[in-house]
C-alpha cells in the first residue's frame, strides 16, 4: 500500500484508527495542535532523515506560512483551502531563496546558516507592518472550506486538519520512495559518489529543501487557521529548536517518528505549561538524554526491538 | 559641531563606539567558538548560555560574597571555565565519535537547561550591576565624549583577543594545540595527552565567553536571555569569517560590530539584519567564509 512495507502498513492503519477515534476521547483543539506539529515535523524529517541536512531555521517557513495564511484569511477573506495553499506557497518560495544560499555549505555550517537566515526572517516579521509586530495577526476567522463547509465547529475543523496531515504525510512518504528520494538517500550516504554518477546534487538538495519548506508552510497555515492567530513565536528560533527536538525524540529518519514525537512533545507542553520555565528545562534535558543515550528515538527503538523499519 | 556625511559627528562616533563594543563581544564569542570547533569539532551552542553565566557569576560574587568587579573579571572566567571542564568530561566527551551534529544538538539542550534554570531562579526582567567606581564618568576626546567604561570594554576585549591569538600562534602550547587540530592521533603518538588538551581547550573557550559575560554585566542588564540575543548573530559572524583563522574571527567580529553601528546611523531599520545581509553576500561570493580554508 503506497509503497509501505507490511509492518508500516499496520502502523499506518493504527495511526489512522487513532486519528479517527481520538477526537471522541480527547479535546479536539489539542489534537489539532498535535497534528499541525506532526506535519511540521514530517517536513523537517524529510531534510534531516533523508538528505542528512539539519535545518535549524524551519520556523521561518512554518511561521511565514502561518502569517500569510492568516493575512489572506483575514484581509482577502479567501477560502480556507486557498489560505492553506498560500501558506504552502509562501514556504516554498521562501525555501527556494534561503535554500539556494544554505545548500552551499553542509553539516554544521548548514545548520548555522539556516539558523541565521531564519533569524533574519524573524527580524523582518518584527518590523514588517503586515505581521502586526508584537501583537501578531489576531482573530483570524476560520471561514469556510470549498465555500460551503463551515469550519467554526471544532469537529469539522478537526477532520480538515486530519486530512491535511494525512495528505502531507503521504506526500512525504511518496517523495522518499520515488526515484528522486532514492537519489536523495544516495547523496546523504556519499555525495561525491552521487556527483560522479552524474547527479547534480545541489539541485536535488534544493528541490528537497523547497518541498520540505512547502509542507512546513502548509502546517503553519493550518495552525493559523485552527487557532485564529499568527505570532512571532511561530518564526522564533525556539520553534525551530522544538521541531528538532520533536523529530529527534520520535526518531530521525523514521516514517512514524515525527508524529510520535509531536504527540509526546505537545502533551508535555500542555501539562507543563503551568510550571513556566520548567518547560524549557525539561525540553533541554530530553534533548541531552536523546543525544546521549537514545539517538534512535521512540519509534526507532521500537523498530530496532521488533527488527522492523517503521 | 562637526558634520560628517550630513550626520552630526558625536552621533556618528557614538554609534561607532557602540558598534565597536558589540563587535568586541562578537569577537570574543566567535573566537571561543572557533577555538572549540578547531579542537572538538563541535559547535558549542551553549556558548551564549555560558556567556550569560559569566555575567551572573560576577553578579553573584558581588551580591553574595561582596567580591567586586576586578576580582570577578578573573574569578568568574575561572569558575565558569571549571564548569565547562566538568561538562566536557561528563557529557560532551561522549560524542566525539559521532556525527558533529549531535554535538550541536547536545549543547543546544544544555543551553535550554541552563537558561531555563536561571529564568526560574531569577526571572527574566534582569538584575542591575553597577559600573565600578574607577570606570565611571566620561572622557572628552575632543570630537566626542566617551563613557570610560565603554572604552575599557573595547580595550579589555582587544587585549584578551590578541593574547589568545598570541598564545595559539606564538607559544609552544599553541603549536601543540594547532598540531592536534590538524592531526590528533599523530600528536598523541608524540606523547601529548590529547584528551586533556581537548578538555582544557573547551575550558579555555568557555572562560573566554564568561570573561565577555563579566564585561557585559554593567552594560546590559544581567538576565537569562542576554546570551540568546547575541548567539544567533555570533553564528552569522562565524559563517562570515569562517572558522579557520583566529585573527580572522577577531577582525570579522570587530568589523561587523562597526558595520552594525554605522547602519544604525544611516539606516536604523536595517541595523538588526545587516549582519545577516553581509552573511548572504559572503555566501554568494565566497561560500567558505572570508578567512576560511577550502574544505
Amino acid at each position: 500500500m503506497f509503497g509501505f512495507s507490511r509492518a508500516q502498513s499496520i502502523a499506518f492503519i493504527v495511526m489512522l484508527v487513532l486519528i479517527v477515534v481520538s477526537p471522541y476521547v480527547l479535546y479536539p483543539v489539542f489534537l489539532m495542535r498535535v497534528l499541525c506539529a506532526a506535519l511540521f515535523a514530517c517536513a523537517f524529517n524529510l531534510m534531516i532523515g533523508y538528505v542528512g541536512l539539519l535545518s535549524f531555521g524551519h520556523a521561518a517557513f512554518f511561521g511565514m506560512g502561518s502569517y500569510v495564511a492568516a493575512w489572506t484569511m483575514k484581509v482577502w477573506h479567501v477560502d480556507a483551502s486557498i489560505a492553506i495553499l498560500f501558506g504552502a506557497a509562501t514556504g516554498a518560495v521562501l525555501g527556494f531563496f534561503l535554500g539556494y544560499l544554505a545548500i552551499r555549505r553542509s553539516g554544521i555550517y548548514f545548520a548555522m546558516i539556516t539558523l541565521a537566515l531564519a533569524q533574519m526572517v524573524y527580524f523582518f516579521c518584527l518590523e514588517a507592518p503586515f505581521t502586526g509586530g508584537e501583537d501578531g495577526i489576531q482573530q483570524v476567522p476560520r471561514g469556510h472550506l470549498f465555500g460551503f463547509i463551515d469550519l467554526t465547529n471544532d469537529m469539522t475543523m478537526y477532520w480538515v486538519v486530519a486530512a491535511v496531515f494525512i495528505g502531507g504525510f503521504l506526500l512525504v512518504h511518496r517523495i522518499i520512495h520515488s526515484p528522486f528520494g532514492q537519489v536523495l538517500k544516495g547523496i546523504r550516504e556519499n555525495e561525491p559518489r552521487a556527483t560522479s554518477l552524474g547527479y547534480r546534487t545541489d539541485d536535488y538538495k534544493l528541490i528537497a529543501f523547497v518541498l520540505s519548506c512547502m509542507i512546513a508552510g502548509a502546517a503553519g497555515g493550518t495552525k493559523a487557521l485552527v487557532f485564529g492567530i499568527a505570532t512571532l513565536t511561530d518564526v522564533h528560533y525556539s520553534t525551530s529548536g522544538e521541531i528538532v527536538l520533536t523529530t529527534l525524540l520520535g526518531g530521525l529518519g523514521t516514517v512514524f517518528g515525527p508524529a510520535m514525537g509531536a504527540l509526546v512533545v505537545t502533551s508535555m507542553e500542555n501539562y507543563l505549561a503551568q510550571f513556566g520555565a520548567w518547560v524549557t528545562v525539561t525540553q533541554g534535558v530530553i534533548f541531552m538524554v536523546c543525544v546521549l543515550a537514545f539517538r534512535r528515538g521512540i519509534i526507532g527503538e521500537i523498530g530496532a526491538y521488533l527488527k522492523i523499519s517503521l | 559641531m562637526i558634520m560628517i556625511f550630513g550626520i552630526p559627528g558625536p552621533l556618528l562616533f557614538g554609534q561607532l563606539l557602540l558598534g565597536l563594543i558589540n563587535g568586541a563581544f562578537y569577537a570574543m564569542l566567535s573566537l571561543g567558538l572557533a577555538v572549540i570547533f578547531g579542537m572538538l569539532n563541535i559547535i558549542n551552542f551553549a556558548h551564549g548560555a555560558l556567556f550569560m553565566m559569566g555575567a551572573f557569576a560576577s553578579w553573584m560574587l558581588l551580591n553574595y560574597c561582596g567580591i567586586g568587579y576586578f576580582p570577578a573579571l578573573i574569578l568568574a572566567p575561572l569558575l565558569i571555565g571549571a564548569f565547562g571542564i566538568v561538562l566536557e568530561k561528563t557529557v560532551i566527551s561522549r560524542l566525539y565519535k559521532l556525527d558533529h551534529l549531535y554535538g550541536l544538538l547536545l549543547t543546544f539542550g544544555l543551553a535550554l537547561v541552563i537558561e531555563g534554570l536561571f529564568r526560574n531562579a531569577y526571572g527574566s526582567s534582569g538584575l542591575p550591576y553597577r559600573i565600578p567606581e574607577i570606570l565611571t564618568g566620561a572622557m572628552n576626546l575632543g570630537f566626542m565624549y566617551m563613557p570610560i567604561y565603554r572604552g575599557w570594554v573595547v580595550l579589555a576585549a582587544l587585549v584578551v583577543c590578541i593574547s589568545t591569538w598570541a598564545i595559539i600562534e606564538k607559544t609552544s602550547l599553541g603549536a601543540t594545540l594547532r598540531a592536534a587540530t590538524e592531526n590528533a592521533p599523530m600528536v598523541q603518538a608524540f606523547g601529548v595527552n590529547v584528551p586533556r588538551l581537548i578538555t582544557l581547550t573547551y575550558g579555555g573557550g568557555v572562560a573566554l565567553a564568561a570573561f565577555a559575560g563579566v564585561l557585559a554585566a554593567p552594560i546590559y542588564s544581567v538576565n537569562p536571555n542576554m546570551g540568546d540575543n547575541f548567539i544567533n548573530t555570533v553564528f552569522a559572524v562565524v559563517v562570515i569569517g569562517g572558522m579557520g583563522s583566529i585573527m580572522g574571527s577577531i577582525i570579522t567580529g570587530f568589523g561587523l560590530g562597526v558595520i552594525e553601528g554605522l547602519t544604525k546611523v544611516f539606516y536604523p531599520q536595517g541595523s538588526a539584519t545587516v549582519v545577516f545581509v553581509v552573511m548572504v553576500i559572503v555566501l554568494l561570493t565566497r561560500p567558505r567564509g572570508l578567512f576560511g580554508k577550502a574544505a
